[in-house]
């Protein structure tokens, strides 16, 4: 039956799903009314400057804080000796190993939170932090990776030096953390032992930095006479949070409350619980009153949640076609000085065995080698999974390599080796079973859009006139929503997620989340998701996340995990309403349920359409004597969801670049850019996100990274130095979707925000060593800066007029 | 401690007086005294533009500017945009463009935005991108930040005309 006008009106006014109804959050921001953590003034509260190491690695002989303690203002200095006494000078960290809060004893990298001055304000504070009085021996410091592990490397962790296994299996040097692998590598040897083609190349993701425009920070208010702990904190998981702060200060969970508030970004950086937060709450219980810790953007960079470090080597086993028989990847993986890189339990490498992308490879091998140095702990989730980037670099540059070995369109190489649509759900030789996808239907929209055989052939004319200009493809498929509780947990506690609904009699609703926007747009995406499954309008379902105590638990929002996990949460948590309501309008309408059928807003009787009651008429009944007899009353619902599995967003993107062969300078003309993420909540919000990915792929190819000298002193850790794109560099972007929706998730959505940093970066690389790719050059290292890209100029002879 | 100093100057069209250390930033002094927490802090190196004020008709980052440098300026913050429940039309730009996400740069760009088109009514986009580069977003990688400012360049133009 064709929709009427009616209900296709009714339909619109809810702004449901795949409306692109505006955003329900902007009214604060627009105003200068939201509320973040450095907002936030409570009576009586106290600053926090950290003092910080300025070596890589030394031990300290004294702290003195005498002169510190002199300057007005200053109320407390705190050490490590000050926070053995609550046993909380150490803390544990997301990765299984312990961390330093205060450096005990010596420092392991530059930076390093060394003491905490206590003041009122922020000025006094800074002044006292200038006169923490610390000797230190300068001992040698381990800055490559690949030196950690050398028989006569010095030792950075003393203090595990003797154990044999920090949480991830065994180790065999005391700079050695984990090593960790996956798929037959005895299958995997043999077939490149016979492959008619092999490739390998070394390939590096450098270490950067999420940088969101917020720093990290938070106010820390313990009540003595209550013994209730408060922390404001830009957290993108409160609830995680909230646990690890049990589990260190002994304080009872049911006493604890984070609140997140608004977040001004997270991109994985708010992910761990960092130093700053630990002292600023036991500087509170000591003190009595609220402590604010905010960082500094030089705190922020040199310290609290560095990505990658990935030094890889990718290896591809091939016939001559181009078909891949096997692959076999490694990494070697600079964690820093503790590892508090933020992994599932039993995913110490995160997601890394993706790799084997979008294509079907018959046999895989990959193996990751995690080691200590001296430089900022950590390895985050920069807009991505636990490791995704990394696999998907890897991937979406040897399937180049390959191509150019075998002298095969970059194009074409993927065709060859896509897995097929009919083939879904695939389960790769790694072990994912990728839920559903179309990659040849995305790669040729995506080809007839840019006019691929156009591009290339302008390409040639331009390199017959000694110019350089490269095209980029990506073909990716990310690994997000983690995750099924059966494979992956954080502590021990499983990474579902939660969703909370009332509604109220006259028909509005509420929702409360474990799950944290960070400028998602959750307010309005997972009140689209309630009005589509309710029936009730968008702009009258309230949605809280963030204040613990008020939201059901869930792991918050981090590896595109709202809408798989917290989305699906919402969808079935309104479906168990609905269930209820339909048992209602059965008995307001005097039929059976099974006379009833579903209408937008309404439950009607099948055949007499005039007969129905709308779900705003029934949440009102619901709070009424008159319900079916033994109903309780009201209409709320909580689900939280274990997801059955992952899901797999993917993406066709093509990059045009034009090579200044001169100055190394390049300009991205043209970046085209499809997203698959399944069924679209928010088109627009959707767009949003995929500018800001791409944005933030552009920056990492094209200019971040944390570089160090031979002592581990930071050359790069302001905005002076390290790449933030602004808008006159930054590239416009094209935008283009297909759907294909998750089978298993309850709307078929998939997530998206972190598709474009995945895909994107691995593009950006590929269309400039493309632009090479006639001289024999196979790959180039990031960040492609103008000095880089020009070196690359003088090496293949093309820089001399 | 330097003596500390009072010092007056119009804050969204009030007149207000603080008392303040010479060496207090007028960011500080906005957020912790004047409670204006719109503008925000990024980097406190005037490199990503969170905390533009409006002062004296020109774009200043307040994280570079003492308090005491203010004395009988005239000080815009976002806060003073919104007049008698009326939205400006960047604040409107932003919402229906869709120029923000986590909202942190907002008062920034909006503040930075009205200056542009104060100085250039009808902005291109290549002269919007060129003058708001002094403002970072890690958010929207700009493109909707760009629509935002000619919806309401249009706007103000149709308004003024």
């Amino acid at each position: 039956m064709a929709a009427s006008t009616d209900t296709l009106e009714r339909e619109t006014k809810l702004q449901g799903m795949g409306s692109s109804r505006l955003r329900k959050e902007d009214a604060r921001f627009i105003r200068g009314r939201g509320t973040y953590v450095d907002d936030i003034k409570l009576p009586g509260m106290l600053f926090g400057a950290m003092v910080r190491s300025p070596y890589a690695h030394a031990r300290i002989k004294s702290i003195n804080k005498a002169k510190a303690l002199a300057v007005p203002g200053v109320v407390a200095v705190l050490t490590a000796d000050d926070l053995k006494p609550v046993n909380l000078h150490w803390m544990p960290t997301l990765g299984g190993d312990v961390q330093a809060v205060l450096a005990d004893k010596k420092v392991c990298f530059q930076m390093q939170e060394v003491a905490m001055v206590i003041a009122s304000d922020r000025y006094s504070a800074a002044d006292g932090a200038e006169l923490v009085e610390v000797d230190y021996e300068e001992l040698p410091a381990i800055v490559d990776p690949h030196k950690s592990m050398a028989p006569d490397a010095p030792i950075i962790r003393e203090d595990i030096a003797d154990k044999d296994n920090v949480s991830h299996g065994p180790r065999t040097h005391p700079n050695h953390i984990f090593t960790w692998e996956a798929g037959d590598k005895a299958a995997t040897d043999a077939v490149f032992t016979s492959a008619e083609v092999t490739v390998r190349e070394e390939i590096l993701n450098p270490r950067v930095h999420p940088c969101p425009l917020e720093t990290c920070g938070c106010v820390a208010s313990f009540d003595k006479p209550t013994g209730q702990l408060t922390v404001y904190m830009t957290s993108q998981a409160p609830h995680l949070v909230r646990t690890v702060v049990a589990m260190l200060s002994g304080i009872p969970e049911s006493k604890i409350r984070i609140v997140g508030g608004d977040i001004g970004g997270g991109f994985g950086n708010k992910v761990p619980v960092y130093p700053g937060y630990v002292v600023a709450i036991v500087a509170s219980i000591v003190t009595g009153v609220p402590i604010k810790w905010i960082e500094s953007r030089i705190d922020n960079i040199s310290t609290t949640g560095f990505a990658r470090d990935y030094h890889g080597v990718g290896e591809l086993a091939a016939d001559k076609e181009g078909r891949i028989k096997a692959l076999r990847f490694t990494a070697l993986a600079d964690h820093g000085a503790f590892n508090s890189h933020v992994s599932a339990t039993k995913l110490p490498a995160g997601l890394f065995s993706i790799c084997t992308g979008s294509y079907a490879i018959p046999k895989a091998y990959c193996r990751v080698d995690a080691v200590y140095t001296n430089k900022a702990p950590g390895g985050v989730a920069y807009r991505c999974s636990l490791r995704v980037t990394e696999a998907v670099y890897l991937i979406e540059r040897m399937i180049d390599v390959l191509a150019q070995k075998l002298g095969i369109d970059k194009a074409e190489i993927r065709r060859r080796n896509f897995v097929k649509a009919e083939q879904f759900p695939y389960t790769t030789s790694l072990g994912w079973t990728l839920d559903s996808g179309n990659y040849h239907a995305a790669l040729e929209k995506v080809l007839k859009a840019v006019d691929y055989e156009g591009l290339r052939r302008e390409q040639a004319e331009k390199r017959a006139k000694g110019e350089l200009m490269g095209i980029g493809i990506s073909t990716f498929t990310e690994i997000v929503g983690a995750g099924p509780t059966k494979v992956c947990d954080i502590l021990g506690i499983g990474l579902f997620d939660s969703c909370d609904i009332r509604v109220n009699p006259t028909g509005s609703a509420i929702a409360r989340l474990g799950t944290m926007s960070q400028g998602q747009g959750h307010a309005t995406t997972y009140a689209q998701i309630i009005a589509t499954e309710l029936g009730l309008s968008s702009d009258e379902i309230q949605i809280e996340e963030g204040d613990t105590d008020k939201a059901p638990y869930g792991a918050g929002t981090w590896g595109s995990r709202s809408t798989p996990v917290g989305g699906a949460a919402a969808a079935m948590a309104a479906r168990k309403i609905r269930a209820k309501a339909q048992k209602i309008a059965a008995h307001l309408l005097e039929v059976g349920e099974g006379d009833l059928e579903w209408e937008v807003d309404r439950f009607k009787v099948k055949g007499n359409p005039s007969a129905a009651r709308t779900m705003k008429e029934i949440a009102m009944a619901a709070h009424t004597s008159n319900l079916p007899d033994g109903m309780e009353k009201g209409l709320d619902a909580t689900e939280y969801y274990d997801p059955p599995n992952l899901t797999f967003p993917f993406g066709a993107y093509v990059c045009v670049v034009d090579v200044d062969r001169f100055t190394g300078e390049t300009k991205v003309r043209r970046f085209y850019a499809l997203d698959d993420c399944g069924t679209r909540i928010n088109p627009m919000i959707i767009e949003g996100q995929i500018h800001g990915g791409l944005t933030e792929a552009f920056a990492v190819a094209f200019g971040q990274a944390i570089p160090f000298d031979e002592n581990g002193n930071h050359l790069g850790n302001s905005l002076m130095d390290y790449f933030l794109p602004t808008a006159v560099e930054t590239p416009h972007w094209e935008t283009d979707y297909t759907v294909t929706p998750s089978p298993h998730h309850p709307i078929g959505a998939k997530g998206v925000a972190e598709s474009p940093h995945v895909g994107g970066i691995p593009c950006f690389s590929n269309a400039v060593v493309d632009a090479f790719a006639h001289l024999g050059v196979t790959h180039m290292d990031m960040p492609h800066t103008a000095f880089r890209v020009w070196q690359q100029c003088k090496a293949v002879g093309v820089d001399k007029r | 401690m330097t003596r500390k100093q009072t010092v007056s100057f119009k804050l969204n069209g009030k007149t207000v007086d603080v008392v303040v250390e010479p060496r207090e930033l007028l960011i500080h002094t906005l957020r912790e005294k004047l409670l204006h927490t719109g503008p925000h802090i990024g980097c406190e190196t005037s490199h990503c533009g969170a905390c533009t004020v409006d002062l004296d008709g020109m774009s200043v980052k307040s994280c570079t500017v003492l308090t005491v440098q203010c004395q009988d300026a005239d000080v815009l913050t976002i806060e003073g945009f919104e007049q008698g429940g009326t939205l400006h039309a960047l604040q409107e730009g932003f919402t229906t463009q869709h120029g923000l996400q986590c909202g942190y740069c907002t008062p920034g760009m909006i503040t930075r935005a009205y200056r542009l088109l104060k100085e250039i009514p009808n902005p291109s986009e290549e002269e919007i991108r060129y003058w708001m580069a002094g403002n970072l977003c890690r958010c929207t990688g700009y493109q909707n930040i760009v629509k935002a400012v000619q919806y309401a360049a249009t706007k103000l133009a149709a308004t003024s005309a």
